[in-house]
């Protein structure tokens, strides 16, 4: 219960995010991934904020505007991705390569 | 050790368990369902540690707004994108999960000896505040009111964002049906052909 394995756990979600982000072949589960990494800046900030700050809580205050934003980016996200869907009937991230050179 | 220091332990341990498992089963499942359900149980093991954390208003935040809103609006994208189509097998993807796998290890041990070697400067003397809620209710209102007032911008603008891209496509000078001919045919998504009504 102290302050390094709460930085050990966020570091380890993050990597699992970052592969999960790298790998995913459906675009959602990418959409997944990129909340796995905000949730592990979370936990980092909280951890912070309990052990370093514990009188001024920022690092809740900062954790509940990421937790705003998350939600927003998900949104938009999913939007995107539901345009997509209705325009190129896949959601196969290895066929949105309109941007490859 | 104490009730309480045990209490505090087992929570942790089953807590710390729950979310890398369920971590690893968001990434690694096939099907994306289960990786929806996964994601929920990440979530919700984020919550109880926030309240390992003393950040009990955080965690009733985070089950409201990540388990309620931004877990069902990614089960309902699932739905709607559901074509079940097998992606076409890519030759030699195995590199790809390899090096990832090989890179996202890399950073964890970087990360890992970054956390254990800094002198973190702990200062558990200070006490949590009486309640979380009226503190984090004073810093919006004062210290970081103008980052409150942007993030009710931001949300206005996802909101008017969201609704626009994924509204149904309605093109202007559609022909209009003539009488004694057959109606024009209606606008169908992939995602639900239109059924007539009865």
């Amino acid at each position: 219960m102290n302050l390094e394995f709460f930085l050990l756990l966020a570091a380890a979600l993050f990597c699992i995010g970052i592969y999960g982000l790298v790998t995913s072949r459906n675009a959602v589960k990418v959409l997944m991934s990129v909340e796995l990494l905000l949730n592990a800046v979370n936990i980092n900030l909280v951890a912070f904020s309990n052990f370093i700050d514990g009188q001024n809580i920022n690092g809740q205050v900062f954790t509940v505007f990421v937790i705003t934003i998350a939600a927003a980016e998900a949104a938009v996200g999913l939007a995107i991705i539901l345009s997509i869907y209705r325009n190129r009937d896949t959601v196969d991230m290895e066929q949105f390569n309109l941007l490859k050179w | 050790m104490n009730l309480a220091e045990g209490v505090q332990l087992v929570s942790l341990i089953i807590l710390s368990v729950m979310l890398l498992g369920s971590a690893l089963g968001v990434v690694l499942f096939e099907n994306i369902v289960y990786s929806a359900f996964t994601l929920c149980a990440v979530f919700i093991s984020i919550a109880g540690l926030y309240i390992l954390l003393n950040a009990d208003f955080v965690s009733a935040a985070q089950i409201l707004i990540y388990v309620g809103a931004v877990n069902v609006l990614i089960l309902f994208a699932i739905m709607l994108v559901n074509k079940t189509e097998a992606f076409t097998p890519l030759p030699r993807r195995w590199i790809r999960k390899v090096s990832t796998a090989f890179v996202s290890l890399a950073l964890f041990t970087l990360l890992a000896t970054m956390v254990l070697q800094t002198n973190w400067a702990v200062d558990l003397t200070l006490p949590a505040p009486a309640s979380s809620v009226e503190t984090i209710g004073i810093h919006f209102f004062t210290d970081y009111l103008l980052p409150f007032e942007l993030a009710s911008i931001l949300l206005l603008m996802a909101l008017v964002g969201a609704v626009v891209l994924a509204r149904k496509e309605s093109f202007v000078g559609e022909e209009t049906a003539i009488v004694g001919e057959d109606p024009p045919p209606v606008l169908e998504l992939p995602e639900r052909p239109k059924q007539p009504i009865a």
